[in-house]
């Protein structure tokens, strides 16, 4: 998993029919320290979070064990909403 | 899943036999802005997408092939949905303030 | 699976149910020289690893093997410890 901070939504009105209903929120990826990191990504949200959020995110085939995601087209959900990170010194 | 850009079509008459009929197209994966990052990818229709369209793109085998519904088939990145909108909130994405901040110095 | 050492800890209380009283760790994926490999990410946890610890864990689809037939959403876990490694030196010419 990885840690990403909420920064937009995603408004797909074509779609498949099995994503309908599900809320897709662009994310990007953070570090531990959350400075960002790489390329956004658009995720399925199943624990109803929101802007600026910092939330966990799983991705391959694990995102389809989330939620109601089973047999859903997607590679990547938002899984928990996190409340606070703790880092050792000298860690990353 | 990444947002792209369709920026092409491949005719391939020659392919695998779970993959005939399947149309496959050339996307450029974006940014929240539309900008490109990263290299241009190949994949497989399920949302009727045209060039230009900005879409949704996953990019892991099972979910390509379920959302294609070729069960088994050699595939592993589909286009599931056509993005109308991405709305971002506040001063976000972060990235646009990165790279806001060399090109500075506009009056 | 990759060597990593517990950098730290995660505390979600919204999350997913079938992440509900799992422990997360904040890893960083390390070479057997010990040097930091690669982007840290968070892990569930089968070990009951803490921070500071060298671990192992397996990434992917394969990381909810442990609690089957629960699934649950995560795609790294800890699945042990590492008490202590050795390397081989590099061959010499």
């Amino acid at each position: 998993m990885i840690l990403a901070k909420v920064v937009g939504t995603v408004v797909a009105t074509r779609k498949d029919e099995r994503l309908v209903s599900n809320k897709l929120l662009l994310v990007q990826p953070m570090e531990p320290d959350g400075a960002p990191r790489g390329n956004h990504i658009v995720a399925v949200d199943t624990v109803d979070s929101g802007a600026g959020e910092t939330v966990l995110v799983v991705s391959g085939s694990s995102a389809r064990m989330a939620g109601d995601l089973k047999d859903t087209p997607v590679d990547a959900a938002i899984v928990g909403i996190v409340d606070s990170v703790e880092v050792s010194a000298g860690g990353s | 899943m990444q947002l792209a850009r369709v920026t092409g079509t491949v005719v391939a008459t020659q392919k695998h036999e779970k993959l005939l009929g399947a149309k496959l197209l050339l996307v450029q994966p974006v940014d929240a802005e539309g900008r490109a990052s990263g290299a241009p990818l190949l994949a497989v229709d399920a949302a009727q997408a045209g060039v230009g369209d900005r879409v949704l793109v996953v990019q892991e085998g099972r979910a390509a092939v379920a959302a294609i519904r070729r069960p088994a088939a050699p595939a592993d990145m589909a286009i599931v949905g056509i993005v109308d909108r991405v709305d971002c909130f506040d001063d976000e994405p972060l990235a646009a303030r990165v790279d806001a901040a060399p090109s500075g110095g506009t009056p | 699976m990759q060597l990593a050492r517990v950098i730290g800890d995660v505390v979600s209380t919204m999350k997913d149910r079938s992440l509900q009283g799992q422990k997360l760790l904040v890893l960083q994926p390390m070479t057997p020289a010990g040097a930091a490999s690669g982007r840290p990410l968070v892990a569930v946890d089968s070990a009951g690893a803490g921070t500071g610890e060298t671990v192992f864990f397996v990434r992917g689809r394969e990381a909810s093997f442990p609690f089957l037939p629960d699934l649950v959403a995560t795609d790294a876990n800890v699945v042990g410890i590492v008490d202590h490694w050795t390397v081989e030196p590099e061959t010499s010419p």
